[in-house]
């Protein structure tokens, strides 16, 4: 009776232990997760903060925090510099795999007009799924090499399908799974922590300082963020996904950048898009 | 294969707006890759737009124009309907070209 | 952010006052030693998923002014690492409570 005891004893506070270091359990002994005040409080401080810009305008970063950026910018979008990629990615998402499929056969409604709703939790694995992720393992479902998550493909295959959702409000879902809410709230958490020798959180400059500027950059603000993506960056000269941006932030403030589509990427994409939840998808989008 | 030159020519009685997006890597000849080794020259040296058998606009181009060249100016006259001329020729000998019906 | 500034300032200061054995001149044991524990160092701050990139380019300066026989330099530079690693170990754990303060509610 004492050996099994201790034993139950032990392994409860492992699990505890395990818990607590992965963050699944909130710091907080009385904090409850509750999304749906996160976002409205999240909204609240952007539109207080910018009372002038309009709420769907949010999703146009810098351009809604700078006037003459906002012109250049409207020029720029006659003739967008992510047309080619747009081109390039329609014709890619069209054409079969080896085996006689295609990308259709892998998403709802053929997967035109469905980026509103990614990422999306994922009750058999019980982990969050990006579009990105979906688009490679619907390749790889189908006999074919994944791509890689921060280059030209990818970018171009994401452009597409956020064309097709064009003007749809951002539409996350968090069903009533607790590992569904541990997602979110690791997504919430990695977004608020300092990383890098630069201590910079994603906050420090998307909740601080938007419409600042850092060097010769304006700063977008958090709130639509990832409804432009996958962006035409002049600074890249060439498309980029919602990894790319990802994992150059995390270097930018010298921090080693976790691999595409690691869980903290996943889920913050989760959070992010989430309490954005209402604005336009406005991808592929430009940035200076 | 689809035209390099994406074009948009629109008349407003007395002047011609025009603008173009080209696809061109645009190559320095200064940058290096991946491995270290530099990736040779490749940009557009000589861009021309043609409107009544006279060239309206000219660019003389270097290394220093970025990928994917946005050129946008005007000339006076140009009728709508009328067809405008748009081609390039790069440092390898490459070139392209393409006509656009003024709006 | 300040406050965050000066202690990573006050830990890199007081980590490398500690660090450092009563020796003149630093020998190939020394940079072996020292190595080591910036790597290691730097291994906890993998599995804590926040690993700085100054860490890794400090310790590749280390080996490459051992491997070019200057150990006095690859010492100090892996001791310089160590403190970088261990610092980015800090600010994981301290982070992970005090994020919460960055929180818009």
């Amino acid at each position: 009776m004492k050996l099994r005891s201790a034993i139950t004893l032990a392994s409860a506070a492992l699990v505890i232990a395990a818990l607590t270091l992965a963050g699944a359990l909130p710091s907080g002994a009385a904090d409850k997760v509750d999304p749906v005040a996160d976002a409205k409080a999240f909204r609240k401080f952007f539109t207080d903060k910018f009372p002038k810009v309009k709420l769907e305008d949010f999703v146009n970063g810098p351009y809604s925090m700078n006037e003459d950026l906002y012109r250049q910018w409207q020029e720029k979008e006659q003739f967008p510099p992510y047309e080619f990629s747009l081109e390039m990615g329609k014709e890619m998402f069209s054409k079969p795999f080896k085996n006689g499929k295609t990308y259709a056969d892998c998403f709802p409604n053929g997967g035109i007009g469905v980026r509103q709703n990614y990422p999306v939790f994922d009750d058999k694995e019980g982990k969050v799924i990006t579009l990105e992720l979906a688009l490679n393992r619907c390749r790889e479902a189908n006999g074919e090499a994944p791509y890689s998550y921060v280059r030209d493909e990818m970018a171009a295959l994401t452009a597409y399908m956020a064309f097709t959702s064009r003007g749809k409000p951002m539409d996350i879902k968090i069903p009533d799974d607790p590992r569904a809410l541990a997602a979110y709230e690791n997504g919430k958490e990695y977004f608020y922590t300092r990383r890098g020798q630069l201590n910079f959180s994603c906050a420090t400059c998307h909740v601080q300082s938007p419409g600042e500027r850092i060097r010769a950059e304006v700063l977008a603000p958090a709130l639509g963020i990832v409804n432009a993506m996958p962006i035409y960056r002049s600074e890249w000269s060439g498309m980029g996904t919602t990894s790319r941006r990802f994992t150059t932030c995390n270097s930018q403030i010298r921090g080693v950048p976790l691999s595409p589509q690691d869980d903290e990427y996943r889920n913050v994409e989760y959070y992010l898009s989430y309490v954005s939840n209402g604005l336009p998808i406005s991808g592929p989008g430009a940035r200076p | 294969m689809a035209s390099t030159i994406r074009v948009r020519a629109t008349s407003s009685g007395e002047t011609t707006e025009v603008q173009a997006l080209i696809q061109h890597p645009m190559d320095s000849g200064f940058v290096k890759d991946a491995k270290g080794e530099i990736i040779p020259a490749h940009f557009i040296q000589q861009l021309t737009f043609e409107y009544d058998g006279k060239n309206v606009f000219t660019a003389d181009w270097g290394g220093g124009v970025s990928k994917d060249p946005y050129v946008k100016f005007a000339f006076k006259g140009g009728k709508k309907g009328d067809e405008l001329k748009i081609s390039w020729v790069d440092n390898k000998g490459a070139t392209d070209t393409t006509t656009a019906k003024i709006q | 952010m300040r406050n965050g500034m000066l202690n990573f300032a006050l830990v890199l200061s007081f980590l490398a006052s500690g660090a450092m054995p009563a020796r003149a001149a630093g020998s190939e044991d020394d940079f072996k030693a020292a190595y080591a524990a910036a790597d290691a160092a730097n291994k906890e701050a993998g599995k804590l998923r926040n690993q700085w990139t100054t860490t890794a380019n400090t310790l590749a300066a280390a080996k490459k002014a051992a491997d070019a026989g200057d150990f006095d330099k690859a010492t100090a530079s892996a001791k310089e690492a160590e403190a970088l690693a261990k610092a980015s170990i800090f600010q994981a754990t301290s982070e992970k409570t005090r994020w919460k303060e960055m929180e818009i509610r």
